[in-house]
């Protein structure tokens, strides 16, 4: 279906975004394997968006340089990435993710199988010939999970995708989520939920004004936080 | 058709010259409505998603020409299908084919015009999501037409009422020959200047409200399809 060519590791390169005199990301250096879910962690305006951008490849910083499995080419071979609000084609459930499959090289043939191996998973079955338009919220988002996982990617790259949904759609998302990372798909998601980032992360990325000001693994990062940020964080101190 | 009638007596009594009148003035703008949609659909989406040096200035002149004036084009497409014209020896001049050619090219500009403001805001809200599902130009176009559907009928229309209601191109590239090239405005025109005012206004009220017919079939139309896709 594709080359065996792998995105992983992700590198930044002193990766820097600049917006006139501010910086919303701040020489960036780090580097993304394989393994348990990263999970990008900061309060709103810290840089976790345009760092999600960056690594799918949506926007180009304007300094630095970001390479996926040592290639340049922003083209996402083996990526995908959730919105926030992902967009909906006008069309059913099902044609939805077929598009996703057409997209991403899956033969034709098998194709309707496939999609409806991917509705199960994320529990729309039932609902694959409704226009995605008229579906809810949770359901926006399971359905645009089921897209997104439709390129069968090895990164997958989430920005707060349950930033807007209730409980219940929130935890049908995680579970979606942790089981494509057990497969194997390298889950890279934003969240400022810390209730959120204790159910999921394997390793915490801690961002705050565009820098990057801690990496380590979420035990250590919330027992043992380097930075008074992270620690203030961790509390649920306000963090400006 | 008789000038004692009324445009109204003209239906009734099934008047086979009026028939044929309707039937070419609607063969005539829906094939130069279709012609324009298959050309100035995807040039639209084109224009709207790719970035060149001189785009924005392309993009003034296909809004300008939206109001190109009827008897411009048609004097030019006169000139090009004249007998001493470039074309002149496909001898298209005066023939229902000239009228559609003249036609087409007044109805591309909006047809195009309308397709590029449609898809451009599309792609505001589609741009991040096809990108990150690696689609390549050609798939943009045809992804967001698709799912512009619905605004782009209306962009057809527009240049539907637009080819129904002119007089000036099919007047002077079709010649009003009766039985010919005689459509609903040039015989309404012709009514007029004959002083058969009631015949005339009657042609106009049947031109109306075939109009209203076609833009009432392509509301329900689109929103049985809404109904369905969302």
């Amino acid at each position: 279906m594709r080359a065996s060519l792998s995105d992983l590791p992700l590198v930044f390169d002193r990766v820097s975004q600049r917006a006139g005199a501010t910086a919303i990301l701040d020489r960036i250096s780090l580097a993304i394997g394989p393994g348990a879910p990263t999970l990008v962690v900061g309060p709103n305006g810290s840089g976790k968006t345009t760092f999600l951008r960056i690594s799918m490849g949506l926007t180009k910083p304007s300094e630095g340089m970001v390479s996926w499995g040592g290639r340049t080419e922003t083209r996402p071979m083996r990526r995908a990435f959730l919105f926030q609000e992902p967009v909906m084609l006008r069309r059913s459930a099902a044609a939805n993710i077929a598009y996703g499959l057409a997209q991403a090289g899956y033969p034709r043939k098998g194709r309707a199988a496939r999609v409806e191996e991917l509705l199960d998973r994320v529990g729309l079955l039932e609902l694959a010939g409704r226009p995605a338009r008229r579906l809810s919220g949770g359901e926006q988002q399971r359905l645009a999970l089921a897209r997104a996982l439709a390129r069968d990617p090895e990164v997958l790259l989430l920005d707060e995708p349950t930033a807007s949904l209730d409980p219940a759609a929130t935890r049908y998302v995680e579970e979606i989520v942790l089981m494509a990372a057990r497969s194997g798909t390298k889950i890279v998601m934003a969240s400022h939920d810390l209730g959120q980032v204790r159910r999921l992360a394997g390793d915490v990325l801690f961002m705050v004004r565009g820098r990057l000001i801690e990496q380590a693994s979420a035990d250590d990062f919330f027992e043992h936080p380097t930075t008074p940020e992270a620690a203030a964080f961790i509390r649920g101190d306000l963090v400006l | 058709m008789p000038d004692s009638m009324s445009a109204w007596q003209l239906v009734a009594s099934g008047d086979a010259t009026l028939f044929a009148i309707v039937r070419l003035s609607l063969a005539v703008s829906l094939s130069a409505v279709a012609i324009a949609g298959v050309i100035g659909l995807p040039l639209g989406a084109i224009l709207a998603l790719t970035r060149f040096p001189g785009r924005t200035a392309l993009v003034v002149v296909l809004n300008g020409f939206m109001g190109l004036p009827p008897v411009v084009v048609g004097l030019t497409v006169y000139l090009l299908l004249s007998r001493s014209g470039p074309l002149g020896e496909l001898g298209l001049l005066f023939t229902p084919t000239a009228m559609i050619i003249a036609q087409s090219l007044l109805v591309l500009p909006i047809v195009a015009a309308l397709t590029r403001q449609t898809i451009e805001d599309l792609w505001s809200e589609y741009g991040d999501e096809l990108t990150a599902m690696g689609v390549g130009p050609s798939g943009r176009v045809a992804t967001l037409l698709w799912d512009g559907r619905f605004s782009l009928i209306t962009a057809m229309l527009a240049g539907f009422g637009r080819a129904a209601a002119e007089v000036g191109t099919v007047m002077i590239v079709g010649g009003n020959i009766e039985g010919f090239t005689r459509t609903m405005t040039t015989a309404i025109a012709l009514e007029t200047s004959k002083g058969n005012l009631p015949l005339a206004m009657g042609l106009g009220l049947i031109l109306i409200s075939l109009i209203l017919v076609i833009n009432a079939a392509a509301w329900g139309v689109r929103a049985w399809s809404e109904q369905r896709a969302g």
